[in-house]
């Protein structure tokens, strides 16, 4: 087998294993919604509802702001 | 919240870029039309010695409206969009701040040494990669630039999760950064030869077949990552923040984009069927350009649902109008890609005018289409002044659609019409047609093309007034519209 083959092999079998990847996302997206483990789609609202004093949809544990507002916050109470 | 009272988003950068995308689009469309003028009527090519002529000015025109009009459109949407879907402003960090305007000047030099470059006649002759090396190290600089402020915004995000637009941001990022440098590996000459030669001049490290293969690996992405990955991004977010409706489904948007990613990066030697690459890779490529159906169509169609029972915004809302013509012009391009990509169709298509008439559906109908509707959308949020005249965006829009549908169509007939002249043999065998018999039959298809040109541009400067007149003249509005953008 010289080189030109084997590539041509390997691209294939490259191919078929990110297509089981690929498909296996899927049904991982879908099915941990259906029990009820993520709900993907209130992501949705992430551009709806985008002003910057918004509620986030999930809040971001590490945001530095957020640490600073929330004492801002308590400091004006 | 009263931490918040004070702190908004902040559009400096988007505004600048928002300046360039018009100044660019209407010189890069300017060539365009020209340079269909001048493959009408040859005498147009004489008027200014060698920097009139159709060779310089084509590349100028694809380097202008690429580079010059969608890069900045692009640019301006991310520092618009990417704040509010992470909940962060750029005046909450003066660093982000001061590398988005770094990125802004750097960008406006390298965009004037393109030009000048190119109109010079510099190119290294690898399309959409024809920027000479060292406009190349600046080209890296602006994007290494751009990356910083991306992953700057996202580190200080209130919002963890990040929005589908900015996958595809991160994508058009990642993507063109790996396939530039690769496609652009390059050797000046003059520092390798002693001092020879022109010091802008270089030499690819790759060459022959290998070359071609590298070059449209890169060539394919451009269309890939800047033509439709970060307009998928602006389409996800200002249609369902215009629409007030959100994405139909935010799980079919995941797996469009990785199916996307997964198939586009293959389906670039569909560009060099019938030549020295190994005949496995250009199956592949047929191939994989067939599957890209189905993850385009994904993203397409999850756009057109999201309108679902709101079909009625359609005629009250020309901005509407426009995105929603964009995703259908984006389902039209990626249906006549791939049939194009098949090997016996290609061999009809490839070299003729079909080409350039299946990247205009797809450039004028999607990528500008979509752009000068983001731009519309962002400008009463950025000016705080409503749009200038709802009956100029609609005359626009019609205008712009006739051109649109002129300039396709005519390409169809041109391009199909030329690959069977060119094919035509007697029944001895021999060729029926000379070159020159062709370009004789196609020439009232190529003013067809012209005047669709005429129209674009016209519709063109038409967005460029009213967004103008936006910023400068239109009723001030003291509230932020929540979805649909107020106009008079
Ligand atoms: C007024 C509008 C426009 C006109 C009249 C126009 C006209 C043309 C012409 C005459 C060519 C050369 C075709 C040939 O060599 O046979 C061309 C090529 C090209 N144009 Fe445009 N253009 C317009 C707008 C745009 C825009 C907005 C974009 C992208 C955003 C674009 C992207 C391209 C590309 C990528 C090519 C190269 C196609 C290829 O190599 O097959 N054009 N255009």
């Amino acid at each position: 087998m010289d080189i030109r083959e084997l590539q041509g092999y390997a691209s294939f079998f490259m191919t078929v294993f990110l297509v089981v990847v690929l498909y296996s996302y899927i049904v991982y997206l879908y099915r941990s919604e259906k029990r009820g483990e993520k709900d993907y789609e209130k992501y949705g609202n992430i551009a709806l509802d985008d002003k910057i004093d918004s509620t986030p949809i999930e809040h971001n544990p590490k945001s530095q702001s957020e640490k600073k507002e929330l004492k801002n916050e308590y400091v004006n109470d | 919240m009263q931490s918040h009272a004070a702190l908004e988003y902040d559009y400096s950068v988007a505004k600048l870029f928002t300046y360039t995308t018009i100044l660019f689009g209407f010189v890069g469309m300017l060539i365009g039309t020209f340079i269909a003028a001048q493959l009408a009527f040859p005498e147009l090519n004489y008027w200014m010695g060698e920097y009139g002529t159709f060779s310089r000015l084509r590349p100028l025109h694809t380097n202008v409206v690429i580079y010059g009009f969608t890069v900045s459109g692009v640019f301006a949407t991310f520092y618009y969009s990417a704040q509010r879907v992470l909940k962060v402003s750029m005046a909450e960090s003066n660093f982000l701040m001061f590398v988005g305007k770094l990125q802004f000047v750097l960008y406006v030099i390298l965009a004037a040494g393109m030009v000048v470059s190119l109109l010079m006649g510099y190119s290294s002759s690898k399309e959409y990669a024809e920027m000479e090396w060292p406009l190349d190290i600046l080209t890296v600089a602006v994007w290494v630039l751009w990356g910083i402020v991306m992953f700057g915004l996202i580190g200080l995000r209130r919002e963890k999760t990040l929005y589908i637009s900015l996958w595809y941001f991160i994508a058009t990022f990642l993507g063109v950064a790996m396939l530039y440098l690769f496609n652009n590996m390059a050797l000046p000459t003059y520092f390798f030869s002693g001092g020879l030669g022109n010091i802008m001049h270089s030499v690819s490290m790759y060459s022959g077949t290998n070359d071609a293969l590298v070059q449209w690996w890169w060539g394919h992405n451009a269309v890939a990552f800047v033509f439709t990955v970060p307009i998928i991004a602006m389409i996800y977010y200002f249609l369902p923040k215009e629409s007030g409706q959100a994405i139909y489904s935010y799980k079919l948007s995941l797996l469009s984009f990785w199916g996307l990613m997964f198939v586009y990066l293959w389906a670039g030697s569909h560009h060099l069927l019938w030549s020295t690459v190994p005949d496995w890779m250009q199956s592949m490529g047929s191939i994989f350009s067939v599957v890209l159906i189905l993850p385009s169509w994904g993203s397409a169609i999850n756009m057109l649902l999201t309108m679902k029972g709101e079909w009625n915004q359609l005629t009250e809302n020309p901005l509407i109008k426009f995105m929603v013509l964009a995703s259908t012009f984006y389902m039209l391009s990626t249906l006549e890609g791939p049939i194009q990509a098949i090997k016996s169709v290609n061999a009809i298509a490839h070299f003729t005018d079909w080409i350039p008439g299946h990247v205009h559906d797809g450039v004028l109908g999607w990528v500008a289409f979509m752009i000068m509707a983001s731009l519309f959308h962002m400008a009463p949020r950025m000016y705080k002044r409503e749009i200038y005249s709802k009956k100029l965006m609609d005359a626009q829009f019609w205008l712009q659609i006739t051109a649109v549908v002129l300039y396709f169509t005519s390409m169809w007939i041109a391009g199909i019409t030329q690959g069977m002249m060119w094919r035509a043999v007697d029944e001895y065998g021999n060729l029926m047609y000379s070159f020159i018999d062709t370009v004789a039959v196609l020439n009232p298809y190529y003013t067809i093309r012209a005047l669709a040109g005429v129209l674009y541009l016209t519709g063109f400067l038409m967005f460029a007034y009213n967004m103008y007149k936006t910023m400068t003249a239109s009723r001030k509005i003291e509230a932020e519209p929540q979805f649909r953008s107020p106009m008079a």
